[in-house]
């Protein structure tokens, strides 16, 4: 068996028992760890296809930052695993499986839109590919893709963003802004005499 | 294809080694050191009294904003990756696009900044 090959049947199968411990684990926070690691080997069955770029954002979005944000929104929610028996979910998760076995059987049967791309166009890198298309042929979709992140950004600071009064804040300008004058007076009081406070 | 592939050969066998080597001190430490197994020794330590609750408390909201405003950022990158590679080939047109796309990101930036969502107090 080719070293391709192996890699892609490690890195199935690590992809489906964790997809697997995913769902099953007790605490939510092996769950997410899980899915770390389903992550990791998706990024791997990208590159043994040839999307360089989309395995490395995977590396980079999804372990770096969605996993991260997954973390914290466990941590920022009551810990443990939701209620509710697997009797009574059973049949809302069958439902979402069979849906998505059924469209994976349809490209599976019609091959996706226009047969199977190539990821190496033409000797060029995948990456350089990518980037010849999105700025150019598909620019209407990638400032689409900057107005939902505009919108994400904004939803995200209207509600989850509190302004606390009665905080006392750095205020840089005023840091910068001080001079020696203002913020040190020198003295020299006689023996036993003290400093008088009248010039504060 | 195979060519492409084999520039991944090193990281494979980083990973190859890695492995090797972090199973070989786990399995190590297994076989060499003693076992006095003690759920004292699992417990939380805590200097003089029993521990009071569990560590796992919930955190502020506040951490899930800084997160997704670094998800947000993260994607912004992520779409300069390319664009850096090609800027070459796709001209003024390529460079405005992103130039647009950036403007729109640097609008939120202000909002967020504005608004003091950037500020831990």
């Amino acid at each position: 068996m080719a070293a391709p090959d192996l890699f892609f049947w490690l890195c199935s199968a690590v992809l489906m028992l964790s997809s697997v411990f995913v769902v099953s684990a007790r605490s939510l926070v092996h769950a997410v760890f899980f899915l770390i690691l389903a992550f990791l080997n998706a990024a791997g069955l990208f590159i043994l296809l040839g999307a360089e770029f989309l395995g490395m954002m995977m590396l980079i979005v999804y372990v770096g930052a969605v996993a991260v944000l997954f973390l914290f929104v466990v941590m920022t929610l009551d810990t443990g695993r939701p209620g509710g028996s697997l009797r009574a979910r059973l049949p809302a998760a069958l439902a979402a499986g069979a849906i998505l076995l059924l469209e994976l059987a349809f490209v599976a049967v019609a091959g996706g839109p226009g047969g199977s791309p190539e990821p190496l166009p033409g000797g060029v890198s995948n990456t350089r590919a990518l980037g010849r298309l999105i700025y150019t042929d598909y620019a209407a979709l990638f400032e689409l893709a900057g107005a939902i992140l505009l919108v994400a950004m904004i939803g995200a600071i209207v509600l989850a963003h509190r302004y606390r009064p009665g905080v006392r804040r750095q205020n840089p300008v005023r840091q910068f802004g001080r001079r020696q004058g203002e913020s040190i007076r020198l003295e020299d009081p006689a023996v036993g005499a003290g400093v008088s406070e009248q010039g504060r | 294809m195979n060519a492409f592939l084999a520039d991944y050969l090193p990281i494979a066998l980083f990973f190859v080694v890695a492995g090797a080597l972090g199973g070989a001190m786990a399995v190590a430490a297994w076989l060499v050191a003693p076992q006095r197994p003690d759920p004292e020794k699992l417990s939380a330590y805590e200097c003089g009294f029993a521990p009071f609750d569990d560590a796992r408390g919930r955190f502020d909201v506040r951490f899930y904003l800084v997160a997704i405003l670094f998800i947000i950022f993260d994607l912004e990158i992520a779409f300069l990756f390319p664009w850096a590679i090609a800027l070459g080939d796709i001209g003024l047109y390529g460079f405005g696009s992103m130039m647009v796309f950036l403007a729109l990101l640097t609008v939120g930036f202000v909002y967020e900044w504005r608004k003091g969502a950037l500020e831990w107090e």
